[in-house]
């Protein structure tokens, strides 16, 4: 996995509490046996105005003028800005892809859905969880005539936002694992003595679960 | 001994290792594999030269994507076609047991894990899929991963997890009649919110959940990742353990005694602290229609829409006002009063067998109304089709009006041939009524099977218990 660097990144606002996995990459290109080329669409159903299918050539699909993704102000944005409960629904792995191979790196938001927070942190995004009324302000301020640019710096757990420097936590093994790039199973199978140890166990202890 | 809750309990005897900041490596025993989620995994265990730690704890079945319909002409659309495929060969080349589309035990991943009793009291159970939490009605500790710890799971048989917040949610006296464990888990989430149980592990407890029947609990614990929490669980009882008996899976001889022994520690402890406790009186609940695009837009069929110009919070008004116009309705409707286009029986929450005699029993004799324009029974697996053609059920279906099909998830989720158009409003016993999920522009309405079976036949909403 890449490393997670510090960087400076334009902000997309997504005004909507309870975004859940459905809309973030529609069941349709769920198909894929790929991890790559969600991208172009992440958001597919309020994103364009026709209906998208795998395989279609998403430059020549009609725009919806008033989707945020579609705004001027935010080409190139890495940031996305949301509201509660982000990523609820299915555990689709195609959601954090999607957004990834789109460009987000970071998402803040008030909270999230469990399993979606998860699954950033195994593809280099990071989910920031911030106070109601802090992400408030941030509309607030991204809602301007260009585009509200943050430098975040994951080492030092900061936001800079102009002068403002805000503060999050992130849980320090999800920190360390992504500031160093680090791959979960080759973390694991460092334990593997002791996965084994447990293994012969149980087969002692519930040897129907070892048929 | 410190009183443990079940949760504890079934933590503690799945911990490999804890690392001093609480980071466990937990040990997973049952692994349940589809075409959608699995294909990346497989692909990066390749990549990386891994094989699968233990083939015997993985059961795969194709279902999002498979047709219910005309399967001996296989799958027409060529992506969903590669994908079922893809499973296919990824199970040969592994060695893991799969139940293909032309085997009568296929069927949709979370009812035929615990109809072959692959799914044991007190296991872990991961799937990638979100609705893994099913399996927590037979006493699991069970959850929906990501492809990323699908491919985890594969290669070392354990996951990277930190101890959730344990949540009671106590469902005191007794349900009404038509008040089943859809309509009590629908009236929790419209209690606690979609994000209510975020955080935590869902013990569902109380007299109303012991009362219900092992698939009902299914029902129940299936959307307990619409409230927000990963894994939600009831105690174990001599029903799971009548439930689990004789099943193709489960233990038989001294394994079976012993099994039994352990599964009867199953439980919370007396005196064991929860961090967060919720009590509903079961006598008061009604049935429940959803009439938004968020499973906690509930509501009794008895009422209304709700008005979101009687809601304080604007964030919250914004989004019932979206909801209602992308569902077509005007706030204060009454429920009763909503026409509907499609109904859809099927799905992880309410496939099952007795699913299906609920619906059957309120569709005897009658026929679905003439604004319905479709009606579709989808059995949960080969084997619940079969049982239900054994006691006749598929000839009420059919006499009435309704298409009876192969198993799969169906129009749940509309990866397949079944899906809603623009416009169209849906009856539905699926668990999630998200924009487009059952169809681009498609509208939804989450019900229990005998609810949805009395709107098909009515045309509209009816209060079950009415009939």
């Amino acid at each position: 996995m890449e490393k997670f660097t510090p960087f400076s990144g334009a902000v997309c606002p997504l005004d909507r509490a309870n975004v859940d996995t459905d809309a973030i990459i529609p069941k349709q290109f769920l198909k894929s046996i790929k991890r790559s080329g969600f991208g172009p669409n992440l958001f597919d159903e309020w994103r364009y105005l026709d209906h998208g299918e795998p395989g279609m050539d998403n430059s020549k699909r009609q725009l919806n003028p008033d989707f945020v993704l579609n705004d001027a102000r935010y080409q190139g944005a890495s940031i996305l800005l949301a509201r509660e409960n982000f990523g609820c629904g299915s555990s689709r792995e195609h959601a954090p892809w999607a957004l990834a191979d789109y460009g987000f790196r970071v998402i803040i938001a008030p909270s999230y859905a469990d399993i979606f927070y998860n699954n950033c942190f195994k593809n280099s995004i990071l989910p920031i969880v911030l106070d109601a009324e802090v992400v408030d302000g941030l509309f607030n301020k991204a809602a301007g005539d260009t585009a509200l640019h943050i430098d975040v710096d994951l080492d030092q757990q900061q936001l800079r936002v102009g002068d403002e420097v805000i503060g999050f936590e992130v849980d320090p093994f999800r920190r360390h694992c992504l500031l160093e790039g680090l791959d979960d199973i080759g973390l694991t199978l460092q334990h593997v003595d002791a996965i084994q140890a447990y293994e012969e166990r149980r087969r002692t202890e519930a040897p129907w679960l070892f048929v | 001994m410190h009183p443990k809750t079940l949760y504890d309990k079934l933590w503690d005897d799945h911990v490999v290792r804890t690392d001093e900041d609480g980071t466990a490596l937990l040990y997973i025993d049952r692994h349940l594999v589809h075409e959608v989620t699995s294909p990346q995994a497989f692909e990066g265990l390749r990549l990386a030269g891994r094989k699968p730690r233990r083939v015997d704890a993985n059961l795969a079945t194709p279902d999002h994507n498979v047709p219910t319909t005309n399967r001996d002409q296989g799958i027409t659309d060529p992506v969903s076609r590669l994908q079922v495929e893809t499973l296919g060969e990824n199970c040969v080349d592994f060695g893991i047991t799969e139940f293909s589309m032309d085997d009568i035990r296929q069927g949709i991943v979370h009812v035929i894990g615990p109809e072959q009793g692959a799914v044991l009291p007190g296991m872990t159970v991961v799937c990638g899929d979100s609705h893994t939490s099913t399996h927590g009605a037979l006493g699991t500790l069970a959850f929906g991963i990501g492809t990323s710890e699908v491919e985890h799971v594969l290669a070392t048989q354990c996951l990277i997890q930190k101890k959730s917040r344990s949540m009671l949610i106590e469902v005191d006296g007794k349900a009404a009649v038509g008040v089943t464990a859809k309509d009590i888990i629908l009236a929790i989430i419209g209690e606690i919110g979609t994000a209510g149980g975020t955080g935590y592990a869902i013990e569902f407890a109380g007299e109303a959940i012991r009362d219900l029947s092992v698939e009902g609990r299914m029902t129940l614990c299936n959307m307990a990742i619409e409230a927000g929490a990963r894994a939600g669980f009831v105690a174990v009882d001599d029903k799971t353990i009548d439930y689990v008996k004789g099943r193709p899976f489960a233990p038989g001889g001294d394994q079976w005694q012993q099994a039994i022994e352990y599964w009867k520690t199953l439980h919370t402890d007396e005196g064991a602290v929860f961090d967060k406790l919720v009590r509903i009186d079961a006598a008061v609940l009604v049935p429940q229609v959803t009439w938004g695009t968020s499973p906690e837009m509930v509501v009794g069929v008895d009422t209304s829409v709700p008005d979101p110009d009687n809601i304080d919070d604007p964030v919250k008004a914004d989004g019932m006002r979206r909801a209602l116009d992308y569902m077509g309705l005007e706030a204060n409707t009454p429920i009763t009063e909503i026409a509907l286009d499609k109904v859809f029986i099927g799905s992880c929450t309410n496939s099952r067998i007795e699913d299906l005699r609920a619906a059957a029993a309120v569709v005897k004799g009658h026929s679905i109304a003439d604004n319905i324009m479709l009606a579709l029974v989808v059995p949960g697996s080969g084997l619940v089709k079969q049982q239900a053609e054994e006691e006749g059920l598929d000839a009420i279906f059919i006499d009435a009006g309704f298409e009876w099909r192969e198993p799969g998830c169906s129009m749940c989720l509309a990866m397949n041939a079944d899906r809603l158009e623009a416009g169209e409003r849906c009856a539905s016993t699926s668990n999630r009524n998200f924009e487009g999920r059952q169809g681009q522009g498609g509208r939804t309405h989450l019900v229990s099977p005998a609810m949805a079976a009395a709107a098909a036949i009515n045309g509209r909403f009816v209060d079950i218990r009415e009939l």
